[in-house]
């Protein structure tokens, strides 16, 4: 027995025991990083959310459906009606790509999942891969056993990264997070090994996060960066030089196989740091090389004429590449996050997404909780002992968080290194407070009593207390109690967050009814359905760009513009016709052979994401191609107020897109009551007159409404002549004139 | 002048200390240098119409010359004491792979 007793408890902490609870540990937490993401396929359904997942569920299913050579050479004639669009070099073919290998995989292992099932819970099944690459990323950092576990359990139900990984939610972030910490894990390792095989890997997957995500320019940046610091600190070393120049050359010649990234590596000004580190650490290996056979005078002549040479060439040819425009110069979106106000003012596009705005203090507490105030404490523990690859955790911390504080949606790159610092801290404070043994104290007088006794007083009285405040169980037990309600506190809190915020499939709306029951509101899918069974294949329906996609996908009818906004004067042809009177939208609309104009209304519901809301957007981005025609300033009263009543100006009220909101909304209401209920205004009694376009289709809440577009008229009376003329209104009597107009033969 | 001094300093230094399997090394990277300014060269002076090609034609060679650049540092003895888990016949196969998956892609990016 005792002998048994004696191997029981010596096996609790052998190499095995600590394993087994090292995997049991990461699959539990692989476990709860999916099932905290399920919350809305349970509520609700299993389906695709938001509006950039519709069309990369479409693209998986072209995929699936038609292999991969004809993915790649996809060319879509039915986006962007008039022109179309070449799918396979301008999409990131990653996401499609990967969840089209684990279809085919699961059929060979005869089990045959729907591609929509595998589309929805793609995001959920990396989140658990992206908890293991944290955990092997913070093991890397720091030799605390626990710090990797606990940067796992962190990175798998932050909400900060649930945010965009939800099941259903099919966009390029479900796997471009997990191999952007992965392609992060490789690269220290590759810089602490000095291996090119760990470099080498590390480019494959950065080759992979290039397919999946266009974010991999933070990659790009970032470990420049990192090299250029560590050359600056004086820490060059051959481990640095292998393995950036490895992960360069592959890495490079890996992001432009991609058809959409081509020649931009070397082409765009984005991806120049990684280029000129590239140059300075073939320099600076230069220099070490050559210090070595040369008295210390030769090499200061040499360092000089050789460092300032170069770099001044280096600068110079950038510099003069550039302006000649060789070099293309930043991007908008990329320059937009340098120069803040740049983007509201040149490029409304880009300032009209609700994710381009910066970020709220209060979102960063929302999305990582206690994480948050132990971030920077992590980043602090690591400048205590600064390693190389402890440099790498504090120049990520520094941009990501600047970015996240950008950029609502960059909070998302800021997550992983929060949970890696944050792990860090908390495994610290845990190591302290739980296994720090009580120090010996046998060079300390009297371990009993040792604060009833001052000691002999040969110096500071605090130095010669003897340090064990800490030791005692009564402050261990309080600090590691505090931590573990905090984890606790944590844990419910994430939990919180994506039930309440994170979880609702923005296709159906759901509300409470007063007895507490579910509601819920599917108008959406309610008028794609109708689109896709009651017109024609090929009919061409108008949107404002925000439901492209959804109608892509779910009513799968050809879209003049749609969420990939990469034609901005089509979208601001779409705004203008959206934006003008019937008379010049009428043109529009046939010249591009639109069948049919959707528009969302929330007034009837107080839905508040509608078109009216979003109106404005159409008419600065109309503007900004025509502004002789469409002006924002005749949307507003004299006093400057936005008003959709009585008092809205003419333009206001004879705009294409105020008069498909409001027809017939009048009726629903008893006479000198009809309300809007989100902009909270009274209409009057008269709606609006349609002349050129007809009612198709309202759905029950009245949130889509559906437009068809009158052929013209028979008799060659314009459209507004022959709807007055149906409705019995008498031409003004004329008097008997002689025609006014010549006839041209 | 000291930069005659410097070189000379640097040739002899060459010469002395380095083995016979460096040197072999350093040809080859003298080659690839050669061949890539020649690239460039051609680039300058003919054009760079199909960009691909030159993309990758150009990319191997800077590629394949870091690379053995990195063998050369992880196989001098010197450098020992910086790479304590890399054996030269690991940086040899490491070597191997790596070169392999720089040619799938520059054959892959000329078409």
């Amino acid at each position: 027995m005792a002998v048994a007793t004696q191997g029981a408890s010596s096996g609790i902490n052998s190499q095995n025991t600590r394993t087994l609870l090292r995997v049991s540990i990461l699959f539990l937490i692989a476990a709860a990083a999916v099932a905290s993401r399920l919350f809305s396929v349970i509520r609700f359904e299993s389906i695709i959310h938001e509006f950039d997942p519709w069309f990369n569920f479409r693209a998986t299913k072209y995929l699936v459906a038609n292999g991969f050579y004809k993915f790649w050479d996809w060319f879509d004639d039915r986006t962007w009606h008039p022109l179309g669009r070449v799918t396979g070099g301008t999409l990131y073919p990653g996401l499609m790509v990967t969840s089209g290998v684990i279809y085919h995989a699961l059929r060979a292992l005869t089990v045959p999942v729907d591609i929509r099932n595998i589309c929805v819970l793609l995001a959920p099944a990396f989140s658990g891969l992206t908890a293991y690459a944290a955990y092997l990323l913070t093991n890397e950092m720091t030799t605390s056993s626990s710090a990797g576990l606990l940067a796992a359990a962190f990175m798998g139900i932050t909400p900060g990264y649930i945010s965009r990984s939800v099941a259903g939610s099919y966009d390029n972030e479900a796997i471009a997070i997990f191999l952007l910490v992965f392609t992060f894990y490789l690269w220290i390792k590759a810089l602490k090994l000095g291996s090119m095989l760990w470099g080498a890997l590390c480019a494959l997957f950065y080759g992979y996060m290039v397919a999946s995500w266009g974010g991999y320019a933070f990659i790009t940046c970032l470990l420049p960066l990192h090299a250029f610091v560590l050359i600056g600190m004086g820490r060059f070393s051959d481990r640095l030089y292998v393995s950036y120049t490895t992960w360069y050359a592959l890495g490079t010649l890996a992001s432009m196989q991609i058809p959409f990234v081509g020649f931009l590596p070397v082409k765009t000004s984005e991806h120049m740091p990684a280029l000129g580190i590239f140059g300075l650490v073939q320099l600076v290996g230069l220099l070490q090389y050559v210090r070595s056979s040369m008295s210390a005078k030769q090499f200061k002549t040499f360092v000089i004429t050789v460092l300032v040479g170069a770099i001044g060439i280096g600068l110079a040819g950038l510099v003069g590449l550039t302006s000649l425009g060789y070099i293309a110069p930043w991007s908008g979106r990329f320059y937009s996050l340098w120069d803040t106000g740049y983007a509201k003012i040149h490029i409304p596009i880009i300032a009209s997404v609700s994710e381009h705005q910066p970020t709220a203090w209060p979102a960063f507490f929302f999305d990582l909780n206690m994480l948050i105030w132990l971030f920077p404490a992590g980043v602090y523990l690591l400048f205590q002992d600064l390693r190389d690859e402890h440099v790498f955790v504090v120049v990520y911390a520094l941009f990501g968080s600047y970015f996240a504080g950008v950029m609502v949606r960059l909070m998302l790159t800021l997550t992983p290194i929060v949970c890696v610092s944050a792990a860090i801290a908390a495994s610290q404070i845990l190591d302290t407070y739980l296994s720090a043994k009580k120090p010996n104290l046998e060079d300390v007088t009297d371990a009993g009593s040792t604060d009833a006794k001052p000691a002999k007083t040969s110096g500071l009285r605090v130095s010669s207390k003897p340090a064990v405040g800490i030791f005692t169980l009564v402050s261990k037990a309080l600090v590691v109690g505090g931590m573990v309600v905090y984890l606790l506190m944590f844990v419910s809190h994430c939990t919180w967050v994506t039930s309440n915020a994170y979880s609702s499939p923005s296709v159906v709306l759901a509300s409470r009814m007063p007895d507490g029951s579910q509601h819920i509101i599917d108008d959406y899918r309610e008028a794609y359905q109708w689109l896709r069974q009651n017109t024609k294949e090929d009919a061409k329906i108008m949107s404002w760009w925000d439901y492209g996609y959804q109608i892509g996908g779910m009513a799968d009818r050809p879209t003049l513009v749609d969420n990939n906004t990469w034609n901005n004067t089509h979208i601001a042809t779409v705004g203008k016709a959206m934006s003008s009177s019937e008379e010049v939208s009428y043109p529009i609309m046939r010249q591009h052979e639109v069948d049919y104009v959707l528009v969302v209304f929330g007034g009837l519901l107080g839905y508040s994401g509608d078109d009216i809301n979003k109106f404005l957007w159409m008419v600065r981005i109309a503007e900004g191609i025509w502004p002789e025609e469409v002006k924002e300033r005749n949307f507003f009263t004299s006093r400057g107020e936005y008003r959709v009543d009585a008092e809205a100006t003419d333009t206001m009220k004879n705009s294409l897109m105020y008069k498909m909101s409001y027809y017939n909304y009048h009726s629903l209401f008893p006479a000198g009551q009809t309300v809007d209920r989100v902009r909270g205004a009274r209409l009057p009694d008269q709606g609006p007159v349609l002349n050129t376009i007809e009612e198709a289709y309202t759905t029950e809440n009245w949130i889509i409404r559906i437009y068809k577009v009158k052929d013209l008229d028979n008799v060659g009376r314009d459209l507004a002549a022959a709807a007055s003329f149906d409705r019995g209104q008498k031409k003004k009597a004329s008097k008997k004139k002689g025609p006014r107009v010549l006839r041209v033969d | 002048t000291p930069w005659d001094k410097v070189l000379i300093n640097l040739y002899n230094h060459y010469i002395d200390e380095t083995p016979q399997r460096t040197k072999l090394l350093d040809v080859f990277l003298v080659f690839l240098a050669a061949v890539g300014a020649l690239q460039f060269l051609y680039c300058v002076l003919a054009g760079n119409y199909p960009f691909n090609a030159f993309l990758s034609g150009f990319g191997a060679t800077v590629g394949q010359f870091v690379l053995t650049i990195s063998l050369r540092i992880q196989t001098t003895e010197a450098n020992k004491s910086e790479f304590p888990q890399v054996s030269p016949e690991r940086s040899f196969a490491d070597f191997i792979v790596c070169s392999l998956i720089l040619h799938f892609f520059c054959i892959n990016f000329i078409n």
